[in-house]
C-alpha cells in the first residue's frame, strides 16, 4: 500500500500544483522522490507532530492541499488536538497518512500499534476515516480523498500486500465494495484484513456457508445501506478489523444495526481485544494469536453459525 | 487596503485602546464571564496593530493578500472582538451578545461566522505552528503579507509553541512576527512561580529569532518597533513585549484575581471612571 501510496501522490502532484507533502521525519527511502520533483512542496517538519499538524492546518488555510505523513499513531496521537481544532474545527483540506496501521510494526511492540485509531479519528467531527483494503483500492483512496474538500484520515497497511480486486474498481469515498457475492452470510472487512476475509470466505464457501464480502475501506461516513442490505438479504453480519473491536469498525457497523431495528440477526466482531499486547512478533503472527487468520475466522464464524441456526456446519478448515 | 502611516503620535492608539478596554469591561461584565486581566494586559499591542501595522480590510476580511493576524491567547478573545468591532470588521452591536446563547462571539476566538477572526483558538500553544504554516506557504508562494501571532506568556509552557520556534528560524520565516505578551501572570499564579520562562527574550535569540524586547503599554514604542519589520532579513520575528495584567485599571493591574473575576456593578463603575466612561 505505500508503494502504490506514493504512486498516487506523486501523479496527483503532477496535475494538482496545490498538492504538499510534509512528513514527521519518517520515510526513509520512499519519500525522496516526492521532495526531489517537487522541493517547494515538500517539508520534513523533524520530529514535533504537534508542530507540523499545526503547520498542515496554516498551509491548508491557506490554499493548500496537505497530506501529513509518518508512521503508526503518530500523526494523529500525540498531535490529537491539533487533527480536532486546527484541522477538523476549521475543515482544513488537510489529508493525514498513517502507514503501519494495525499490527504491521507488530515486533516493535505496543507503542507502535495502531489499534485504536480509528476509533479515536471517527469521533472527528469531518473527519472521513479511509482504511484501504489493498494497493488497487490505495491508489483509488487517494484520489478521492485529494478531490475531498476537507479533512481524511488514511491509514494503510505497510508494503508488499497482495492484490485483492481482480479487476477496476469502483471506488467511493463512503460505498462499500462488494469483492464477492453470497446469501447465507456477509462478512465486512476494512484495512489490510481484506485478503483474509476473502480468503475465509472461500473456506466458508466449501463449508456450504455462501458469503458475501464486503469492503468497508471508508469507516466514516460509513455505508449504512450496504450494511442493512447485508442484514436482510443474509441475515447474519460479521466484521473483521486489525483494530480493537471497539468503536472501530465493529463498533460503528453494531451502531447501524442496533439502530436498524431488523433483527433477528447474527453478528459477531473479529478484531483485536481492547488491550496491549503482551506479545511482540511479526503482523502474521500476532494475526494468529488474535484469530485473524483466515481458518481461524471461517472456523468461528461457521460454529457461530451452527449454534444460531441450530443446523450443522460443517467445520471450515 | 489600509496602510498603515508612519506616526509616533500616540493619542490614536491609546484612544482606540481604551475603546478596547471599555468594551472589553462591558462584555465581561455583561457576560459574567473571565480573562479580563488577559484582555487588558494585550490591549495596546492589538490598538496598535489594528490601527497603525495590519495591512487589512475589513470590508474585504478574506482579501488573499490581508496581513493575517492569529491571536494564540484566545481566552482574552473579548478584546480582539472589540478591536474588530471598531475597526467596522462586524457591527458593535455584536459585542453585546457576547457569550450568550445562540450569538457568535463564544467565550474563546471563533472563526465562525465572525469577520475578521481568522483562526479559532482556545487550547494553548495553537497559534504559533498555524502560523508558520501560514508564513510558509506566503514565503515560498512569495507573497508580501506577513503572519502576526499573539502569544501569551503561560501558552510558553507548551511544547508545541518550541517545536514551532525551532521551525520558524529554520525556513527563514522573516513574514513570521510573534509577539508575546508577557504579563508575568498565569492561571495559577506568576509565571515565575508556576514554570519560570527566563531567561525568555535569551530562549528566543538562542533559537534564532530576531528579538527585542518593548514596554507593551507603550503605544509609540510599539509602533515603532512594528513599523519596519522584519527586524533581521531572513529571520522570523520575536517581540517580548513586557505588560501588566490588568493594565489599565489600577485595581486590577497585576493582579491573579483578574484572570477569573467578572466585575459587578460597583467595580465596573469604578473601572469605567478611570478608562474615561461610555462604551
Amino acid at each position: 500500500m505505500r508503494g502504490a501510496f506514493f504512486r498516487a501522490l506523486l501523479a496527483l502532484a503532477e496535475r494538482d500544483h496545490r498538492i504538499n507533502l510534509i512528513v514527521g521525519d519518517l520515510g526513509f527511502g520512499v519519500v525522496e522522490e516526492f521532495a526531489r520533483r517537487f522541493p517547494d512542496r515538500f517539508l520534513n517538519a523533524g520530529i514535533a507532530e504537534q508542530n507540523m499538524t499545526g503547520i498542515a492546518a496554516g498551509m491548508a488555510l491557506s490554499g493548500k492541499i496537505v497530506f501529513t505523513y509518518s508512521i503508526a499513531n503518530f500523526p494523529i496521537l500525540r498531535c490529537l488536538e491539533q487533527v480536532r481544532n486546527d484541522v477538523c474545527y476549521h475543515n482544513a483540506n488537510v489529508k493525514i497518512v498513517a502507514v503501519g496501521g494495525g499490527l504491521a510494526y507488530g515486533s516493535l511492540g505496543a507503542t507502535h500499534h495502531a489499534t485504536e485509531d480509528l476509533a479515536i479519528m471517527r469521533a472527528l467531527p469531518r473527519m472521513v476515516v479511509v482504511a484501504p483494503g489493498d494497493p488497487a483500492e490505495t491508489e483509488a483512496a487517494m484520489q478521492a480523498v485529494a478531490a475531498h474538500a476537507g479533512p481524511c484520515y488514511l491509514r494503510l497497511g505497510r508494503a508488499g500486500e497482495a492484490k485483492v480486486h481482480p479487476g477496476a474498481i469502483d471506488f467511493q469515498l463512503g460505498k462499500a465494495l462488494p469483492v464477492r457475492q453470497g446469501r447465507d452470510l456477509t462478512l465486512i472487512s476494512t484495512g489490510g484484513l481484506l485478503e483474509t476475509a476473502v480468503q475465509a470466505a472461500e473456506l466458508l464457501h466449501r463449508a456450504g456457508l455462501d458469503t458475501r464480502v464486503l469492503s468497508m475501506h471508508t469507516v466514516k461516513p460509513l455505508d449504512a445501506n450496504a450494511i442493512r442490505a447485508a442484514t436482510r438479504e443474509t441475515g447474519a453480519v460479521f466484521t473483521l478489523e486489525e483494530h480493537s473491536v471497539d468503536g472501530g469498525l465493529g463498533g460503528a457497523v453494531a451502531e447501524v444495526l442496533a439502530e436498524a431495528g431488523e433483527g433477528p440477526l447474527t453478528f459477531r466482531r473479529f478484531g483485536l481485544p481492547s488491550a496491549f499486547s503482551s506479545a511482540i512478533g511479526t503482523q502474521e503472527y500476532l494475526r494468529a494469536q488474535h484469530g485473524l487468520t483466515a481458518n481461524a475466522v471461517a472456523s468461528a464464524i461457521a460454529s457461530i453459525l451452527a449454534k444460531d441456526r441450530t443446523f450443522a456446519a460443517t467445520s471450515a478448515g | 487596503m489600509t496602510m498603515p502611516g508612519v506616526s509616533l503620535q500616540c493619542e490614536q492608539s491609546a484612544a482606540l485602546a481604551k475603546k478596547i478596554r471599555r468594551h472589553a469591561l462591558h462584555m465581561i461584565h455583561r457576560a459574567k464571564s473571565s480573562h479580563l486581566g488577559s484582555a487588558y494586559s494585550m490591549a495596546d499591542l492589538l490598538a496598535v496593530l489594528y490601527g497603525k501595522i495590519l495591512r487589512i480590510n475589513p470590508h474585504k476580511p478574506d482579501a488573499a493578500d490581508r496581513d493575517r493576524f492569529v491571536l494564540s491567547k484566545g481566552h482574552a478573545c473579548a478584546a480582539l472582538y472589540a478591536v474588530l468591532a471598531e475597526r467596522g470588521f462586524f457591527p458593535k452591536e455584536w459585542l453585546q451578545n457576547f457569550y450568550q446563547d445562540g450569538e457568535r462571539l463564544a467565550g474563546h476566538a471563533t472563526h465562525v461566522g465572525v469577520p475578521g477572526v481568522e483562526v479559532s483558538t482556545g487550547s494553548l500553544g495553537h497559534g504559533l505552528p498555524l502560523a508558520c504554516g501560514m508564513a510558509l506557504v506566503g514565503k515560498r508562494d512569495r507573497q508580501a503579507y506577513r503572519i502576526f501571532t499573539l502569544l501569551s506568556d503561560g501558552e510558553c509552557d507548551e511544547g508545541s509553541t518550541w517545536e514551532a520556534a525551532l521551525f520558524a528560524p529554520h525556513h527563514g520565516l522573516d513574514n513570521l512576527i510573534a509577539i508575546i505578551d508577557y504579563n508575568h501572570i498565569q492561571s495559577l499564579g506568576p509565571v515565575k512561580e508556576v514554570l519560570d520562562l527566563e531567561p525568555f527574550a535569551a530562549k528566543w535569540k538562542a533559537f534564532g529569532w530576531a528579538v527585542r524586547e518593548i514596554d507593551g503599554h507603550d503605544c509609540a514604542q510599539i509602533e515603532s518597533t512594528l513599523i519596519n519589520l522584519p527586524f533581521e532579513p531572513g529571520k522570523p520575528t520575536c517581540v517580548v513585549a513586557h505588560t501588566v495584567k490588568g493594565k489599565g485599571v489600577s485595581f486590577m493591574e497585576n493582579k491573579l484575581l483578574w484572570h477569573y473575576r467578572s466585575p459587578d456593578a460597583e467595580e465596573m463603575a469604578l473601572a469605567l471612571a478611570e478608562l474615561g466612561g461610555g462604551e
